[in-house]
């Protein structure tokens, strides 16, 4: 098997083939051999060279997150051959960029009007939850295109709040 | 969750209360009986007296166990309790409603001698009052309501100048807040240590204190580390501790678990802060160095047991630290992170104790605080308490909702920290560097993300068509696999 992987933003290539007593692997062409067993779900038991590595994943709203000990690895998985029917949107500044509600809450405040221009990393919209206030930023320069919260409104994680382009 | 096993062990039968959200909760699962008592919202579920009460009467309780948060230092549910003939496991009414005054609580123990942090210990009338008091006790002060808590209702004041218009600010914020104006003075000590002794008094006039709890490390005035003994306690001064800890008891007709909540300066000297009038959080660490099961206790002094010990019979044995594992976002300001929690493995082994109110599957509501587990290392002494913990956190694993596992194992690998050099500015400092993040198993990584997606569909991976993912067919391989 072929895939693609990125791991923290990098792109590997990792082929996969069944071999006596685990996989052989080879990744970025570099070969290697691994033993590998799945526990449970979830949770990923490698032995690479003698060492043993406790994996553990966690799927999110863009891929995995795949724990190495207590460092976290975040990634994604693609079979190649359906690279080219993916619109990768990955590092691409120019395209609008929605802003999400990373937890259920309530929007209390917003920031920022229709059409106004906003930096990197300024906050757009305030969500409560759990008494606390979390200020919303946006991922890129740009203009916010849309407002889609509302003031007072109730949101779930993954709720779209605004539109920066 | 503390107080049902404390029940079962007991052979008492426990009944639980709980929410629309918590229908799923573990307490739930886990008590013998459990009744709904409203809504999401505190205010119309587990702050609601009168509901709290219908079920205690539906189910002939004779005892009401508050916990630790919600009603558990509401002088009014503890006398209602006491007039609907239900045992309130905790203080009285009278004692709860006298420490829950911070004003009258200082005139009481300033009779009693007992330390306070120089200022007033009645409200200010005016500004000159605060400015005259201000210049005996010296710059900088602290503004703090009567009858706030928790951090709320304080202000600080460096110079003379900005008195008068902060002391304004702050009554009427008092006003809004707590309904009562009454704002008190007090010299400001710059993060000092926040050290706490547990008492536990009989209703015979029996009181003894268990020893101290060293809780600095705090952040927006929530504790998330605490530990037994603390570092800097002397053999000394925790019996000077303990002998007014018991006096502010005693003053207070204080019976069952409580805790005298002390301020200590960087020359060791402390002040009477405030009296928690309940079982608190972090009991744990004091469970573990003193052998004793405060719940248990608790119990047995609302049923009218005389203590079974005096004061000479308690030894503190080796050192105990709690972490409190909280459901928060370390990439987002320690917000909270609500969620379903997909994967959770827990640590175990010599020394660990594990406080959990949560399970594989439960999704952490939004509507509370995002406590999960409090995870407890005991060891003979701090070194190996720490290395326990350390071991342990390291074994812990929680998937689907973001925690502070990584900031639990930074503080404990902190060299400040092993040095015992704490206080409560400590953690604020700590998080305004960033840890410098090695990693190097990027490849390891990489190669365990195509064997998930190999091990998990073995038959599948290669037959696929050409528009399905590695993602998609792993979602499809767990559909199938929920169904078979």
């Amino acid at each position: 098997m072929l895939y693609e992987v990125t791991i923290d933003g990098k792109n590997h290539q990792l082929q996969l083939k069944p071999a006596e007593g685990g996989w052989q692997c080879r990744l970025d062409g570099l070969p290697v051999k691994v033993d590998a067993v799945l526990n449970r779900r979830n949770v990923l038991s490698l032995l690479m060279n003698g060492k043993a590595y406790d994996i553990k994943r966690e799927l999110t709203t863009t891929g995995m997150n795949i724990w190495v000990g207590t460092t976290r690895y975040a990634a994604q998985i693609r079979d190649p051959r359906s690279l080219r029917r993916r619109k990768d949107g990955v590092g691409d500044d120019l395209s609008p960029k929605e802003l999400v509600a990373p937890m259920p809450g309530k929007v209390v405040r917003i920031l920022v009007s229709e059409m106004t221009e906003v930096e990197a990393g300024q906050g757009i919209v305030i969500v409560e939850a759990m008494k606390m206030q979390n200020e919303i930023k946006s991922p890129k320069k740009g203009i916010v295109q849309k407002l889609v919260a509302a003031e007072g409104a109730n949101v779930n994680a993954g709720d779209v709040l605004a539109i920066v382009e | 969750m503390r107080v049902i096993r404390a029940c079962r062990e007991l052979g008492i039968t426990s009944v639980a209360v709980y929410s629309d959200v918590d229908r799923a909760a573990l307490h739930v699962r886990q008590a013998d009986e459990a009744y709904h008592v409203g809504p999401p919202a505190a205010t119309e579920s587990y702050l609601n007296i009168q509901k709290i009460l219908n079920v205690a009467k539906r189910c002939g309780a004779d005892a009401i166990h508050p916990g630790y948060g919600f009603l558990s230092e509401n002088a009014a549910f503890a006398r209602a309790c006491e007039d609907a003939n239900f045992k309130f496991i905790g203080s009285s009414a009278a004692s709860i409603e006298m420490m829950g005054s911070k004003t009258r609580a200082r005139k009481a123990m300033e009779k009693e001698g007992v330390p306070f942090v120089p200022g007033t210990s009645s409200g200010l009338d005016s500004a000159a009052q605060a400015g005259q008091v201000a210049a005996k006790i010296g710059y900088p002060v602290m503004l703090k309501a009567a009858a706030g808590g928790g951090g709320k209702g304080m202000r600080l004041v460096q110079t003379k100048e900005g008195l008068g218009s902060v002391l304004e600010a702050a009554q009427s914020e008092a006003r809004r807040s707590f309904g009562d104006g009454e704002v008190y003075i007090e010299k400001a000590l710059i993060n000092p240590r926040h050290i706490e002794m547990q008492i536990l008094a009989d209703e015979h006039g029996n009181t003894v204190y268990l020893g101290e709890r060293e809780c600095s490390i705090q952040r927006r005035h929530q504790k998330v580390l605490e530990e037994s003994p603390s570092p800097i306690v002397s053999p000394a001064m925790r019996r000077q501790m303990g002998d007014i800890a018991v006096r502010v008891a005693k003053t207070a007709a204080y019976s069952n678990a409580g805790t005298v909540e002390f301020l200590v300066d960087e020359n060791a000297n402390f002040y009477f802060l405030e009296m928690n009038t309940r079982l608190q959080v972090e009991h744990p660490v004091t469970e573990l160095t003193s052998g004793l099961d405060l719940v248990h206790l608790q119990i047995r002094i609302a049923a009218g047991e005389p203590l079974p010990f005096t004061q000479k019979d308690i030894s503190l044995r080796g050192h105990a630290i709690e972490c409190r594992i909280y459901a928060e976002d370390p990439d987002n300001n320690y917000f909270p992170s609500p969620g379903t929690i997909s994967l959770l493995l827990d640590p175990s082994g010599p020394g660990i104790r594990l406080d959990s109110g949560v399970y594989e599957g439960w999704t952490v509501p939004i509507d509370y605080d995002p406590l999960l587990a409090k995870l407890i290392g005991h060891g003979a002494d701090r070194p190996q308490a720490i290395s326990r913990l350390v071991r342990a956190l390291n074994e812990s694993f929680v998937g689907g909702v973001k925690t502070n596992l990584p900031l639990l194992r930074r503080i404990l690998g902190e060299l400040d920290f092993q040095a015992g050099k704490v206080d409560t500015g400590y953690l604020d400092r700590l998080l305004r560097s960033k840890p410098a993040e090695v990693k190097h198993d990027e490849k390891v990584a990489a190669i365990a993300a195509g064997l998930f997606a190999i091990l998990e569909h073995p038959s599948t991976v290669a037959n696929d068509g050409p528009d399905a993912s590695g993602w998609k067919k792993a979602a499809r391989a767990d559909a199938l696999r929920g169904t078979t």
